[in-house]
């Protein structure tokens, strides 16, 4: 339906409309299209369950939808059947005609597909799940109900209705002032309040009234995917967000969108151009918004594939045909930046805060989170945080929950804690700007100021979990690799000081560094830091110094004892055969790559070492515990 | 525009200078008589702010912080200084950066020498190498020759100063302002048979000679694109500068 | 690529150099590289340095100069991977087909990548084989997707 909402109150009427059609207790079949169920094959599973559904002439009886990422990606493919909530894992396709029949028809549960936590207890709904009930829900809260290629999924759940609020009663100004109010911090990594920017780039001359605002969608953070479920799960969220940004940034001048999108995100670049579409097919975005006087519409640029267009000044760069080398920020980009004209700066995660905060108000923000920020906008950290849980934790998915929360609970109580029995080592934080934070420190709360504090830093929401069998400092090898890898390569100090922190880290995992290289390291960490232009060489060394700071016992056993503990770095460890274990049965050396692993039929096999690369495939595929890694 | 050339007073060491807003504080610097090494800073082309030498301190208000002064934009009130302890400690370490990723400029050891810096505990990537990537010799090729003929490749540890596809540079008119204007000198010219050839673009460009006094005096190429550029005949060029007075 | 094509994408871009990398990115699309004729014609056409338009080209992983194989198989290096074994991955599809990452077979079969995340770390490791995704991947199950590519 083409219909332009011309006035605010048109919009709500519609909404009215489209909620009263809907039946609350219509029977919905609704499958995870995130990436990660996605990949665990939930669209073949949606396209089957249609299939049945008119097969069995059940359209009548029971609708299917295709939402947004839920979050347990762990436990994917996810099924949700409505109203009920029964929340069904791991659904395959032979289980669908099942879930038609029992569930569907005669309400009644399949136990098989529940969630069992660790000590097999069984949930039935979504909401009752550990991993879910001890979140807090807010941005992602409508992720598992809407359908992302749908608008009248997003206004039947109240979409829109704050963008109807600040255009049909509310002055730019005083938009400004609640996003300032709020205590907003930018969710992309330095937490650097929202409205002082807005503000700034509001008050920044621009003589045609030119404005840019800008949504940073190149979350280029490794393990890090908040910004990417947002935006396939919930594109209208982030658009809403924008829109309002442009009113009280923007207006009565003139307001220009633009998101920067990594290439590497296929699927969210296309949920957003359909809702972009969508959004302009009813009036939400070109010219004169709701009769307010407000245009506004929003470009999609794709990425390239260079983790350092996440910064600012690099990114601007590439919206303008540039290579993506940042700039000194001398002259902020609120006053000069795109194309020389005044231009705000969010990341996804804090434009889609956006909406919230003005639909349900500064006290109810400013409730959630740590500290104050009613004098100071640094004072505190308010709402909440999505985090992506990942690595060696049993809960691995998207995690939403207030700021301040600690990592014990967030690893432990919604993780449900380290996999196969293994010992807790590490949780990284911050992506390759951030740092390793040890298990002595897992009752911090996280927020901005705290995990900055212990040497790491939010970034925008990674949270690596690290057991036992994790070197760290194979971990900071790893990072400065990926960092000389991704810097732009401008400055001699990260350029060349990456390079070489590399080179000495090698030395370390090989066992052939000597005492003083740690001092080293320490000397150049620290001009790699702080003679660098932008934040990608200042934060570089961060994941060395971190573990530098918490683990340095590893190095040291790395460089004095030749050892590595966690059994990663390659030259430092030696595969052998244990007698008593081996049964002979040839596997090892069926799958040996060098024919290291050597032996007879039913006799106790060797490795050869010279021969042994120490890929450790004999050990992965052994069923016999028979391997023994030193 | 008139607002960003109004004169600001700022102090260096603590004595006062007055300058022009906006201006690069290194060129300030450098005419008030202050010692700052600098590679990649030429007040003919614009900053670049890459090799990270002309590190000095700025106290903005109660803010204290190093920068590179080569793009720190003068400001009234600033207070600069030029020697402090965190200057001379990050300096060598980029002196000995520098001396890694250059062993073979006679240049850069000169330099880090100045400043005491007589070796590098870092490991050398190549024995032979110059180039400092700082960038100058594209600069002034883009925006003074305006011949785009060269430009970084790659990122990272992996980027490089060539000519598209490391062939020879197509575009390179032999002007030799990128072989003046290195500060490592490690691009290469030389005039041989009449063929003017900028070593490391790969570019060799038979010369034009004089039609009054017979001498070779400039790369053909060059002159066509000049004329070009001028809006003159190409018979403009026939002479030599020499024999055209 | 042929011209008409070349100018379709372009004006699909109002001939505009700021939109450059959207412009190789849609070749890169229909080409599986980025050929060196059409980036030449692209820089007359555009009126942009070729020199430039090089850098670019060079800066961005995504972009490939060289022609692509037939099957293009990519490790995801994210943080999550690599703690679960990624490198272990790659080392064994170099190992398999005698490709190094970012290199292609000589019989244009199979061409290695990594990348720096993308955003599945639930799945981890990860391997996308010709745009699927395959996760929790270890050698088994690498052998397993692989030997299809073996045979041909």
């Amino acid at each position: 339906m083409a219909k332009i909402f011309k006035t605010p109150e048109e919009l709500l009427q519609y909404v009215e409309r489209v909620q009263a059609e809907r039946d609350p207790h219509r029977k919905v079949i609704t499958v995870c299209a995130g990436t990660g169920c996605c990949a665990y094959g939930s669209m073949k599973l949606a396209d089957g369950i249609e299939k049945v559904i008119s097969e069995k002439k059940l359209a009548d009886e029971v609708g299917l939808k295709r939402t947004g990422c839920h979050g347990f990606c762990e436990q994917g493919p996810l099924v949700v059947v409505q109203p009920q909530g029964i929340l069904y894992r791991k659904v395959k396709t032979q289980d669908i005609e099942e879930i038609l029949d029992i569930t569907v028809k005669k309400g009644d549960v399949i136990e098989r597909l529940l969630y069992r936590d660790a000590d097999g207890k069984q949930y039935q709904k979504e909401e009752d799940v550990p991993f879910y009930k001890n979140q807090m829900r807010l941005l992602l809260a409508n992720n598992g109900l809407v359908d992302p290629n749908n608008i009248d999924d997003y206004l039947a759940v109240g979409g829109y209705r704050a963008l109807a609020k600040v255009l049909g009663r509310m002055q730019p100004e005083e938009t400004l002032a609640w996003i300032q109010k709020s205590g907003l911090r930018g969710r992309g990594g330095g937490g650097f309040p929202a409205g002082v920017k807005w503000e700034s780039c509001r008050k920044a001359p621009s003589a045609n009234g030119l404005r840019y605002i800008i949504c940073n969608a190149d979350e280029g953070d490794p393990g890090a995917f908040m910004d990417r479920s947002l935006m396939e799960g919930n594109p209208h969220s982030v658009i809403e967000g924008m829109l309002i940004g442009a009113w009280a940034i923007g207006y009565p001048g003139k307001p220009q969108g633009y998101v920067y999108i990594r290439n590497e995100y296929p699927l969210a670049v296309e949920r957003l151009s359909v809702a972009l579409q969508q959004a302009r097919e009813k009036g939400l975005l070109g010219k004169n918004i709701l009769g307010s006087g407000l245009d506004f519409d929003i470009n999609i640029n794709r990425g390239g594939g260079a983790f350092v267009c996440g910064e600012s000044t690099a990114l601007m760069a590439s919206i303008e045909g540039f290579v993506g080398e940042p700039r000194s920020k001398h002259i902020h980009t609120v006053v000069s930046g795109l194309f020389n004209q005044p231009t705000n700066l969010n990341n996804v995660e804090t434009w889609a805060n956006v909406p919230l905060i003005i639909e349900k108000g500064i006290e109810w923000y400013t409730s959630i989170g740590t500290g104050d920020v009613s004098e100071n906008p640094w004072g505190g950290s308010k709402g909440t945080k999505i985090f992506a849980l990942v690595g060696k934790v049993n809960n691995t998915g998207l995690v939403e929950v207030p700021m301040g929360t600690t990592l014990r609970h967030i690893i432990y109580d919604i993780g449900g804690g380290i996999p196969a029995g293994k010992r807790f080592k590490a949780v990284q934080t911050g992506g390759p700007s951030g740092g390793c934070i040890p298990e002595s420190m897992l009752d911090l709360p996280v927020d901005f100021d705290k995990l900055t504090e212990a040497g790491s830093m939010m970034g925008s929401g990674g949270m690596i979990v690290m057991d036992e069998t994790t070197c760290m400092v194979d971990v900071a090898r790893y990072f400065i690799q990926f960092l000389a890898d991704e810097s732009c390569g401008k400055c001699t100090t990260c350029r060349e000081g990456l390079r070489q922190l590399g080179l000495i880290i090698e030395k370390i995992t090989n066992g052939q560094a000597q005492e003083q290289d740690l001092d080293l390291l320490d000397e150049l960490s620290s001009t790699v830091a702080e003679g660098s232009l932008c934040a990608l060489g200042t934060t570089a060394p961060n994941p060395l110094l971190s573990t530098l700071r918490y683990f340095r016992e590893e190095y040291e056993e790395h460089v004095r004892e030749r050892k590595c503990r966690a059994k990663v770095c390659k030259s430092l460890i030696r595969f052998s055969v244990i007698e008593e274990n081996c049964t002979g049965c040839m596997l090892c050396m069926k799958k040996c790559p060098t024919g290291a692993a050597q032996g007879e039929k039913k006799e106790v096999h060797k490795i050869e070492q010279e021969k042994c690369i120490k890929c450790g495939i004999c050990d992965e595929v052994c069923n016999f515990n028979a391997i023994l890694v030193e | 525009m008139d607002e960003q050339k109004k004169k600001v007073t700022f102090k260096i060491q603590g004595k006062s200078y007055e300058g022009v807003a906006e201006e690069s504080l290194l060129g300030a610097l450098r005419r008030y008589g202050y010692d700052v090494p600098s590679l990649c800073y030429h007040e003919a082309v614009s900053t670049y702010g890459s090799c990270r030498l002309c590190l000095v301190e700025v106290q903005k208000g109660r803010r204290k912080k190093l920068t590179t002064s080569c793009n720190y934009p003068v400001q009234e009130g600033i207070e600069v200084f030029v020697d402090t302890e965190k200057v001379i400690r990050h300096r060598k370490v980029v002196l000995e950066l520098l001396l890694a990723v250059a062993p073979a400029s006679e240049h850069i050891r000169q330099l880090a020498g100045q400043y005491g810096v007589d070796s590098t505990p870092y490991q050398i990537k190549d024995p032979e190498n110059q180039c400092i990537l700082c960038g100058l010799c594209s600069r002034v090729c883009h925006e003074l020759v305006s011949a785009h003929a060269i430009d970084f490749s790659g990122r990272g540890t992996g980027k490089k100063m060539t000519a598209p596809y490391d062939e020879t540079a197509e575009q390179c008119i032999g002007c030799g302002a990128c072989v003046y204007v290195c500060p490592t000198d490690c691009i290469g010219i030389k005039e041989e048979n009449n063929v003017r050839s900028i070593m490391r673009w790969h570019r060799d460009l038979p010369m034009k000679p004089c039609k009054q006094c017979g001498r070779a005096f400039a790369p053909t190429f060059q002159l066509m694109r000049f004329a070009e550029q001028i809006n003159k005949d190409r018979s403009f060029f026939d002479q030599c500068p020499d024999c055209r007075k | 690529m042929d011209g008409a094509m070349l100018d379709a994408i372009i004006d699909k871009y109002e001939r505009n150099p700021a939109n450059l990398l959207a412009i190789l990115q849609d070749i890169q699309k229909e080409e599986n590289y980025l050929p060196k004729e059409d980036i030449k014609t692209l820089s007359k056409k555009l009126g942009v340095p070729l020199s430039r338009i090089y850098g670019l080209a060079t800066f961005f992983s995504s972009f490939s100069l060289e022609p692509r194989g037939k099957h293009i198989c990519t490790v995801c290096m994210g943080t999550a991977c690599h703690v679960r074994g990624a490198p272990k991955l790659v080392e064994k599809i170099q190992r398999d087909f005698d490709v190094p990452p970012g290199s292609t077979t000589p019989d244009m079969q199979v061409t290695l990548e990594t990348v720096n995340c993308v955003g599945a770390c639930a799945l981890g490791p990860l391997v996308i084989l010709d745009g699927e995704y395959h996760g929790n991947m270890n050698s088994a199950k690498l052998d397993r997707i692989l030997k299809p590519l073996k045979k041909e």
